[in-house]
Order: C-alpha cells, then sequence, then structure tokens
C-alpha cells in the first residue's frame, strides 16, 4: 500500500467538524488555519487557540509585512508557499518593547541593529524568532503560516466569525 | 511530571508507598502486582485488576499501550482513563490510582475504589509491570501493524522499546544543545505512512556570529520520522505554551480527561476525536478534523482519538502548575475562549 499523505493549502482545504451530542460546539472553538488565513487581510493576526496568555495565530503572508518584536521567543511554522524571514539584532531591544510585555508588537519604522540573516520556509518548516531580535515576513505569492506566541496588539481576536457555532 | 520535566511537583499527607511485586505466575510465567488495594495479574489474553469493591478485565494489548503512555508521560495532566473502569490522575507528586471513580453507572452503584499514592512509588511498580509483561517483539509505542503480539505466555522482554526517552525540547528542535532532528543516520526512517513527505530543509542563512540563533527546521519531515505513535513531545517552547506534536495512527490508547484546556491542530491527514464527559464518561460530541482545523478539547471532556492513515496533531498545551487550581475553584472557565 503507498500512503498519500494529504495536507491543506489556501486553495485546497476540506473542513472536518464538531457534531454535537450534548453540549455546545462553541465549547470546541473549531476553527480552521487555512479558512481564516484565506479570509483575513495579509499578515492579520488571528487568534486560532488560546490558553490564558497564550495563543496561536493563523496569518496569510503576502508581499511585506510590518516589522515586529516581542519581549520573548515565538515560533512560526510556514503551513503551505514559501515565507521569507529576515531577522535583525536590535541594538536596544527594551526600547522598542517593554521587557515585560506580551506578545508581537509592531515596529513604527526599521530597526535598529546589525541583520541577523535570512530563512526561507516552506511547507512545514519551523523557524525560531528570537527574543532580543526584529523580523519582517516576505511572500512573493500567498502563503499561510501559524505562530506559536503570547496574546498581544497585534493579536486578533474574531471568534464568532471564524468558529463553528450551530450543531 | 507531565510534558516537561520541570513541573513543580506537590507532596499530599497520607500518600501511600505501599506496593509489591508479588509471585511469579507458573503457567504462564507473568509475575502479579500489588499497589494498595489493587491488584494486577495477567494470563494469556488479560490484564486483571481486582480491588476491594469489584474487579476488572482489559485486553492485554489496549492495558499494555494505556500503561505505557501513563508510564512515559508520567502520569500526564489530569487523568489517564485507560478505558471506561480503571485509570489514573496526576496530582504532580502524588496521583490516584481508581476503579470505576469516572464511571456514572460505578459510583451510583457505590462500586468505585480509588486511592492516593506517592508519585514515584506508583510509578516505579507500574514501570516492573510495562516491564514484566511486556514480551519480546511487542512495542506499546507502536502501531499494530508495525509491531508483534502482546499475547501468550511469557517470551522475552522489550526493554528498548518501553525504555524510549522523552523529547522534551528546551527551546526548539535543532537548536544547538537543544533536542536533534532526527535523520537515517540517528535511527529514525520515514516511516511507511509518510513515504511522500517532503525532506527538503529551510533555506537558512545567517550573517556571521547569528549562527546559533538563526535557526529553522522541518517541523513535517520530523514528524515523518517518529518511531511511536500517539506521543506528544515537546518541540517548542514560549514560556509555558508546549508545541507537543506527535504522529497518530490507530486508536489513542487512553481516554484523556485533561485538567485543562488542550489544543489539537491537524497538520496532515484525519483524526476522529470520541468526547465523553470527564466525570461521568457520558458522550458529549465527536470531533472530526481534518488538515488545518483546531480545536480545543474543554478541561471538562475526556477524548479518544482513532486516525486510520498515520496522521501529523499538534498537540498545544500550557504547562502552566496554576492552572489545575484555577479551573478546580472557579477562578478560570473550563472552556479558554468564550464568545
Ligand atoms: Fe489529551
Amino acid at each position: 500500500m503507498t500512503a498519500t499523505t494529504k495536507f491543506g493549502s489556501l486553495n485546497a482545504y476540506e473542513k472536518g467538524r464538531v457534531t454535537i451530542i450534548n453540549d455546545n460546539p462553541r465549547n470546541y472553538v473549531f476553527s480552521n488555519v487555512f479558512e481564516v488565513a484565506d479570509t483575513s487581510a495579509p499578515y492579520e493576526r488571528v487568534a486560532v487557540g488560546k490558553n490564558f496568555e497564550y495563543v496561536i495565530e493563523a496569518f496569510r503572508a503576502e508581499g511585506e509585512s510590518p516589522w515586529y518584536s516581542a519581549a520573548h521567543d515565538e515560533f512560526v511554522v510556514a503551513m503551505d508557499g514559501e515565507i521569507e524571514v529576515h531577522l535583525v539584532k536590535l541594538d536596544n531591544p527594551d526600547s522598542v518593547v517593554a521587557p515585560d510585555s506580551q506578545g508581537a508588537h509592531r515596529l513604527p519604522g526599521d530597526p535598529k541593529g546589525r541583520k541577523m540573516g535570512k530563512i526561507t520556509l516552506r511547507r512545514g518548516h519551523m523557524a525560531l524568532l528570537p527574543v532580543g531580535s526584529a523580523y519582517r515576513l516576505r511572500a512573493a505569492k500567498p502563503a499561510a503560516a501559524i505562530m506559536q506566541t503570547i496574546l498581544g496588539p497585534e493579536t486578533v481576536e474574531k471568534w464568532a466569525t471564524i468558529c463553528q457555532t450551530k450543531a | 511530571m507531565a510534558m516537561t520535566n520541570d513541573t513543580p511537583t506537590i507532596s499530599r499527607a497520607g500518600a501511600s508507598k505501599d506496593t509489591a511485586v508479588l509471585n511469579l505466575d507458573n503457567s504462564t510465567g507473568y509475575r502479579a502486582f500489588r499497589a494498595g488495594g489493587f491488584g494486577f495479574r495477567r494470563d494469556g489474553y488479560f490484564a486483571h485488576i481486582s480491588f476491594p469493591t469489584g474487579n476488572h478485565v482489559m485486553s492485554i494489548d489496549a492495558f499494555l499501550r494505556a500503561l505505557m503512555r501513563d508510564v512515559a508521560w508520567g502520569f500526564f495532566y489530569g487523568t489517564v482513563n485507560f478505558d471506561h473502569v480503571v485509570g489514573t490522575v496526576n496530582h504532580y507528586g502524588s496521583v490516584t490510582l481508581f476503579a470505576g471513580a469516572f464511571n456514572d453507572a460505578y459510583t451510583e452503584a457505590g462500586r468505585n475504589h480509588e486511592e492516593l499514592f506517592d508519585s514515584a512509588a506508583l510509578m516505579d511498580i507500574f514501570k516492573k509491570m510495562l516491564a514484566d509483561w511486556t514480551n519480546d517483539g511487542f512495542d506499546p509505542f507502536a502501531a499494530p501493524t508495525e509491531t508483534g503480539l502482546a499475547w501468550g505466555s511469557k517470551n522475552g522482554a522489550n526493554p528498548n522499546a518501553i525504555g524510549r526517552q522523552r523529547v522534551t525540547a528546551k527551546r526548539m528542535v535543532g537548536l544547538p544543545g537543544d533536542t536533534p532532528v532526527r535523520t537515517d543516520a540517528n535511527g529514525f526512517p520515514i516511516n511507511r505512512h509518510f513515504a511522500d513527505v517532503p525532506q527538503d530543509l529551510p533555506t537558512v542563512e545567517p550573517e556571521p556570529g547569528f549562527e546559533n540563533e538563526v535557526s529553522a527546521f522541518n517541523l513535517f519531515a520530523y514528524l515523518s520520522r517518529s518511531d511511536v505513535t500517539w506521543n506528544p513531545s515537546v518541540c517548542s517552547v514560549v514560556g509555558e505554551s508546549l508545541f507537543c506534536p506527535t504522529s497518530e495512527e490507530y486508536i489513542l490508547p487512553i481516554d484523556h480527561g485533561n485538567d485543562r484546556a488542550e489544543w489539537f491542530l491537524q497538520f496532515s491527514d484525519e483524526i476522529d476525536w470520541d468526547v465523553k464527559d470527564r466525570v461521568t464518561g457520558r458522550p458529549r460530541a465527536r470531533v472530526r478534523m481534518k488538515a488545518g482545523d483546531i480545536a480545543c478539547m474543554p478541561a471538562d471532556i475526556r477524548h479518544t482519538g482513532y486516525s486510520t492513515k498515520r496522521s501529523m496533531l499538534l498537540v498545544w498545551e500550557n504547562g502552566s502548575p496554576k492552572i489545575v487550581n484555577l479551573i478546580a475553584s472557579g477562578k478560570a472557565p473550563v472552556v479558554p475562549v468564550i464568545f
């Protein structure tokens, strides 16, 4: 038997569903990261999972993102397409994002610091976005990704729009 | 001890250390074991569990698969139901062993029984039981079509299969000094169900001096090389946020009643989840997840899953020790998102 592994993509994803026996479907907070990425603005960081302060954000990478920085590590996983990650080591990270702040913060302009390097991610690749750095993403064609991070000023919560609400 | 090694433990007064390795059965070759008032013995087909208010029988393959998870995960988070009767509740330092405690028919009939143990003491006897009852050729972590049979009389042992080291990345898989990526060379060939998964590496171009911090790896390729099923392991860490991806095939051998919300993101293929009430065991929902689907398992349910083709699942845990008390005291909702 030759098995075929099924991944999703922005152009082709199938959703499953919650089938209720005795519960409220909202309790399962069920959505699909490709659908969320497909139906949101480029680089709109939409929370698709939340556990106290921690979130998983889904987004569509398309063109160039703003510069972001966080006072903690973040991780990005490319789910579909190709995404460039550009990293800069901040000269003075505490002046860019408060050291006790949470989540990604959008920088007003270009970051001050040394170029750290560049990573090109394709489907299934995970990259570290290290604390003390700023990053910008770039995608020539629409791509989908998720972010492991903390709820912050850039996180968009629109659960009623993205989640299954009917049994 | 749960997914990470540094979870603080709480010791509880009155936790018993009363366990014993019992006699060897000459007809089967297996030893019997005792933990307080619970007795455990196996024969060719079954695990027999006795307790003061009753007795219980499980198919030995299912019992060993469940016991393997409970041992490997340090009693995990919350309740590990081996089936609808027997299981453990983790108190992170002490652990409850129970029969019928989360089954409304048993509790209504007064047939339930539970005892509190010192975690290290129960773990020790569980490890000895697992080692004695697992025959040569049977790997409780493997999918059924990838391993031998659990049945029959005592026939050797399989210490390599049951002694696997749990993967717990400190920051991210593949970073210098952290848990390594999987390759043919370090003993992780691509699984037969994932032969078509691309093994390409991300293009990493660090400037001089940043080689250790500019880092990426192929997570899907990493999962395609997992030699175990239903064994979440930490791959990346943001504070207490733990990405614990895993590869799944056949049935999750436990019915997991978490003491906190847990999230699933289906990376590939499809899993069917069977969701029941955490306390009573009554059915509440079924959740079918396909690639890209993400869903929460609330803190008041138990779940088991079914995966025909081996699939990739991201299990996402919040390892904070504060959560259990917040939820138990009603200070935090059982569902992490109210909308
Ligand atoms: Fe679980």
